[in-house]
């Protein structure tokens, strides 16, 4: 811990939850997060539909290292670490493709797809006992995947993926189901975009519900001028214009699980897909009944899910599908990534819809994103006064025994806690 | 089939008052550039070359969405744009690439400096492809795509205003 002063007070017997603010504010906070959050838990690297051949790439920079999310020569995936075992050059420049060879231009060394070392110029200088078997490219201390989402991790000893993810995987099923052969791709098209914010500010406003009626107000009046009824039914004591809840799914992952009112391109028409759109969007749902029964296929395509797996990765399945990752570069900025998901076998009609669907809420050009990215900004701006204001309030819903809204603050508080636990771990 | 009579200069004087009705926010004037089917695209950053239909874009408009998008700026809850930012677009190198009697395809490079009060210049590079027709009352928009230069949106961190 940097200080004596606590990061979270949490006292559910008074229904209290409080945040120091130094939390969001703190270059030393960061350090910290470094070794104690992001070094010791799985971080999110690509989604398998991105590499498919073998020799296939994508190079990023996951939890602060640039990798080589990769297909070797047998179609199985690694994720090397890009540097090459000489000199640190990174070993492949591109940002995707296919490579034969991993060359490093700096000297020459070149490595195969399975991330052998191949070729050394002058290899007969270096003296007796040089074996290029000793000089493979690093890769991630582990490497799993889960229904095609692939993550790293750089503590060797952390749980098996799919131990860890817990009541994540429910979640994730539910957006898997959405394919009829359980296949999702990425679709073509990144948006890369900094938030002059702390990272744990996009985690809260990813999945809070509490601001959408002020901060996306002219997104809700779109709707409605869309035609999209958007009023809260009566006597719910709702906020929103459907019931949702907001829970923790162990190990720090949480969602908000809602009623869907704003339209699924899987599969609920709302006015904005247009009148021709109905036949296919009943078609899509009577596939899901078919395969999955009629309760299920409800549960995928009647509510929309905002899930956060802890600690960086979000999962979106609302106005369309969004994976979004982001990385911390100082306390006070961060660099986000975001993607589109869809089923791989819709329509090419599908899929625009899905896209086109995905704009109107989503992304540095959509009616919602700016909104929030300017919230937080604003929100950043504010925490320079952490020293005298100290302690932000989380305790909507403490008051309540059982279900907790999305507009309560349940699921931000599990995020939070387990974030204090590996933080007080830690020293 | 006659030849255009519109010339680089009166493409020019066009875009270049459209620059400055979208430097003065005055977007209800500037709806009125457009033809009734207009559409208005920024493809990601990544993906320059791709079509809307199969790849994520920034924005991809159409007319009815324009029209949403400027009522949504005009509107002080977009908070991203309220109070607006002050944008300075410089518009160059233009040409017209193919011209029939009634439509021209033009390009055009872009700077876009955008000020706003505690944040940082943010600094938007790029160039225009336009699909103008020529009406009775004038040039209009048919189709405009910015397409940004930089490899990421990075520090531009936004596209909250007209491009």
């Amino acid at each position: 811990m940097v200080t004596d002063t606590p990061y979270i007070i949490d006292r559910p017997e008074d229904m209290i939850f409080r945040l120091n603010r130094r939390t969001l504010a703190d270059p030393a906070v960061l350090e910290a997060e470094r070794s104690a959050v992001f070094d010791s838990s799985w971080i999110y690297c690509g989604h398998e539909s991105e590499i498919s051949g073998p020799g296939d790439f994508q190079t990023r920079v996951v939890c602060g290292r640039p990798v080589i999310f990769a297909r070797d020569s047998h179609g199985d995936i690694r994720v090397f670490l890009n540097a090459c075992r000489h000199r640190a050059a990174q070993v492949c420049r591109e940002p995707c493709g296919n490579m034969r060879r991993y060359n490093c231009f700096y000297h020459g060394w070149s490595y195969d797809r399975d991330g052998r070392l191949v070729g050394v110029p002058g290899e007969d200088s270096y003296p007796p006992g040089f074996d290029k078997a000793d000089f493979s490219l690093a890769e991630a201390p582990r490497a799993e995947g889960y229904k095609g989402f692939w993550f790293i991790s750089f503590n060797p000893h952390v749980a098996a993926l799919n131990d860890y993810l817990a009541g994540a995987r429910e979640y994730i099923d539910l957006v898997v189901d959405q394919s009829p052969s359980g296949t999702m791709e990425v679709v073509e098209g990144t948006q890369e975009y900094d938030i002059r914010a702390n990272w744990k500010l996009l985690v809260e406003n990813s999945f809070d519900d509490y601001h959408l009626l002020t901060t996306h107000k002219t997104w809700l009046d779109y709707m409605k001028d869309s035609g999209v009824n958007v009023e809260p039914p009566a006597g719910q004591g709702l906020l929103l214009p459907s019931r949702g809840i907001g829970k923790g799914l162990g190990n720090g992952h949480a969602v908000i699980d809602n009623i869907n009112f704003r339209g699924r391109p899987v599969a609920r028409w709302i006015s904005i897909y247009g009148e021709d759109a109905k036949p296919e969007i009943a078609a899509i749902r009577a596939e899901l009944v078919d395969r999955l029964g009629e309760a299920r296929a409800a549960r995928v395509a009647d509510t929309n899910r905002n899930l956060v797996i802890f600690p960086n990765l979000v999962i979106n399945d609302g106005s369309s599908i969004t994976i979004r990752t982001f990385w911390p570069e100082a306390a006070d900025r961060m660099k986000v990534t975001a993607w589109a998901l869809g089923p791989a076998e819709e329509s090419d009609r599908a899929r625009a819809r899905r896209l086109d669907s995905f704009l109107t809420f989503y992304g540095p050009g959509g009616f919602a994103t700016p909104d929030d990215v300017e919230a937080l900004e604003s929100v950043q701006a504010g925490l320079a006064t952490w020293r005298e204001t100290e302690w932000s309030v989380m305790s909507r819903g403490m008051n309540k025994t059982g279900e907790q809204l999305n507009t309560d603050e349940e699921h931000l508080r599990a995020f939070w806690r387990r974030w204090n636990e590996l933080m007080i771990a830690d020293t | 089939m006659t030849p255009n009579p519109v010339t680089r200069g009166h493409v020019e004087d066009f875009l270049y008052h459209e620059a400055a009705l979208l430097d003065e926010w005055r977007l209800n004037d500037w709806l009125a550039l457009l033809t009734a089917d207009a559409v208005y695209y920024v493809p990601s950053t990544d993906a320059p070359a791709s079509d809307h239909r199969s790849a994520l874009f920034l924005i991809a408009d159409d007319a009815t969405r324009i029209k949403a998008r400027v009522k949504r700026l005009m509107d002080s809850q977009a908070h991203a744009e309220f109070p607006h930012s002050r944008t300075r677009r410089l518009i160059g190198n233009v040409r017209i690439t193919a011209a029939s009697d009634t439509d021209l395809s033009v390009e055009a490079n872009f700077t876009i400096h955008r000020f706003r009060r505690g944040a940082p210049e943010r600094k938007f590079v790029g160039r225009y492809v336009y699909r103008l027709t020529v009406t009775k009352d004038g040039l209009k928009i048919a189709e405009r795509r910015a397409i940004l230069d930089s490899t990421e949106l990075g520090a531009q961190s936004a596209v909250s205003f007209i491009l």
